[in-house]
């Protein structure tokens, strides 16, 4: 008991380093592919052939491969490629190439959702627009995009969930995020070896996290709630 | 003012509109009735430029509106100007969930107020215009306690006549209805007509699309009547709708009962 109550302020300390790296890679995903998934969504779905055959074949590639080897590929490929050290050997280069894998993955998964959603807005409700004489712009942003949005809150809240524990892929390149950091007392860090209990610990963090989406995702759903579609 | 000369339609191989041409005078109130899929709502929409004819011409004004011959581009250039002749009111009213009825009414003409040069210079005054003028709109609806709901408080007939409002806010030169009462309820159908009825004596320009016999009768100046894609009767409302030529028009308003 007196080893654990030592040990327990250092494998915190160590955990919440890692659980910060967690929760940046986490916002950073989610800023980038939230935008970057409507705009593959929109390419997706245009009637200009070369863009949605091409915005198709990338969704296709990147939904269809594991997001490990995704990983991999984008921080080793330029080096073992190209003999061209892109993102650089340190921590910093490890995340961005990380943030770049993660955006891109969950850019394409979240595109289909964006899809769904505009696809199940009623046709009705561009040609009111039309005859209102709205340009398409308008049509899309001041009639369609919230009502895309009310549809896709619980799916895409779903994905948002999925990507907490997602990030923990990063450690593939040795970004140390949270799991790295628990599964490192394993190894003997900080002169403790062989424990297996942090690790459990770093699942209450991410238990916490979730849980905290959970009701914030669920509060927006609610905030929506002053319409019915 | 407006003129349709031999528009015809095809979706794929099926021929939905066949020759069909007819003029419209300002103040005039025409009528479109036919059973389901006689082409009614097929013109209606190829009228309010919903629809690309496969031939045809229409005309405001004097002034060409479309013709299927020319390149569509032609007429895209200014399309949405072209929109601004007419509204549409629609079958299932088609109101954005997101604003409330003052909102629904007046959210096109704000995006067109934004295109005016003195806009930036006005912008307060011309918003509070565009305000009062919704209001009104709603107040002559019989919506003045609906003003702030949202289209899911509202009652079909409530939503309509929202719709109709928002139509008439852009000051179109012509009100098209398209089936404005069959999403409706028989005790709701009253109160939309009534607003159509009154939109007719103050002189409107309107085509409405509809399948109420007695309401077209009375409130109409000239009725169309079509079938399979074709008109194959035409004539003042009162006329046509008690002394049929045809065997078909007879045959229709037996089995619709006026």
């Amino acid at each position: 008991m007196e080893t654990f109550l030592e040990q327990l302020p250092i494998v915190v300390g160590s955990l919440n380093v890692g659980f910060l790296q967690t929760l940046k890679l986490f916002v950073v995903t989610l800023l980038g592919s939230l935008p970057l998934g409507l705009i593959i969504a929109l390419g997706s779905m245009t009637k200009f052939k070369p863009i949605q055959i091409l915005t198709k074949s990338v969704v296709w590639v990147i939904r269809g491969t594991p997001l490990m080897i995704q990983l991999l590929i984008i921080y080793y490929m330029p080096g073992l490629a190209f003999n061209n050290h892109f993102w650089g050997s340190g921590e910093d280069g490890r995340f961005l190439a990380a943030a770049v894998a993660f955006i891109f993955n969950y850019a394409c998964y979240l595109s289909e959702i964006y899809r769904g959603g505009l696809q199940g807005i009623p046709v009705g409700q561009d040609e009111a627009g039309v005859v209102l004489g709205m340009t398409k712009s308008q049509i899309f942003f001041k009639v369609k995009l919230l009502q895309m949005i009310k549809r896709i809150v619980p799916p895409v809240s779903n994905e948002i969930i999925t990507l907490v524990k997602d990030t923990a892929l990063a450690r593939m390149i040795a970004l140390q995020e949270i799991i790295w950091a628990g599964e490192a007392f394993l190894k003997g860090s900080h002169g403790i070896a062989g424990a297996i209990w942090p690790l459990f610990f770093a699942a209450l963090y991410y238990l916490v996290f979730t849980g905290v989406l959970t009701v914030l995702l669920g509060k927006l759903e609610k905030k929506l709630d002053f319409f019915k579609i | 003012m407006l003129r349709v000369e031999n528009v015809e339609k095809y979706f794929g191989r099926t021929k939905v509109l066949e020759d069909i041409s007819f003029e419209l005078k300002q103040g005039e109130v025409l009528a479109i009735i036919g059973s389901s899929g006689s082409g009614k709502t097929t013109l209606l929409r190829c009228i309010n430029l919903l629809e690309q004819p496969t031939k045809g011409k229409i005309y405001i004004y004097d002034e060409l509106l479309l013709d299927a011959e020319l390149p569509k581009a032609k007429f895209d250039k200014d399309i949405r100007k072209k929109h601004l002749h007419f509204g549409l009111v629609f079958q299932n009213f088609n109101l954005f969930p997101q604003y409330t009825a003052k909102k629904n009414v007046m959210l096109a003409v704000e995006l067109l107020a934004k295109e005016r040069p003195d806009y930036k210079a006005n912008k307060d005054k011309i918003l509070k215009e565009i305000e009062e003028e919704a209001e009104q709109l709603l107040i002559k609806m019989n919506l003045q306690d609906r003003i702030d709901h949202y289209p899911h408080q509202l009652s079909g007939g409530q939503q309509q006549r929202v719709a109709i409002a928002r139509a008439l806010a852009l000051h179109p030169d012509i009100l098209c209805f398209d089936e404005p009462t069959s999403a409706l309820d028989p005790e709701l159908t009253g109160e939309v007509l009534k607003v159509i009825r009154d939109l007719a004596d103050e002189n409107m320009t309107m085509i409405i699309v509809t399948h109420e016999m007695s309401f077209a009768r009375d409130v109409a100046d000239r009725i169309i009547f079509m079938d399979e894609g074709r008109i194959i009767e035409e004539g003042p409302a009162k006329k046509l709708i008690n002394n049929p030529q045809t065997d078909r028009l007879k045959d229709f308003l037996t089995r619709v009962e006026v």
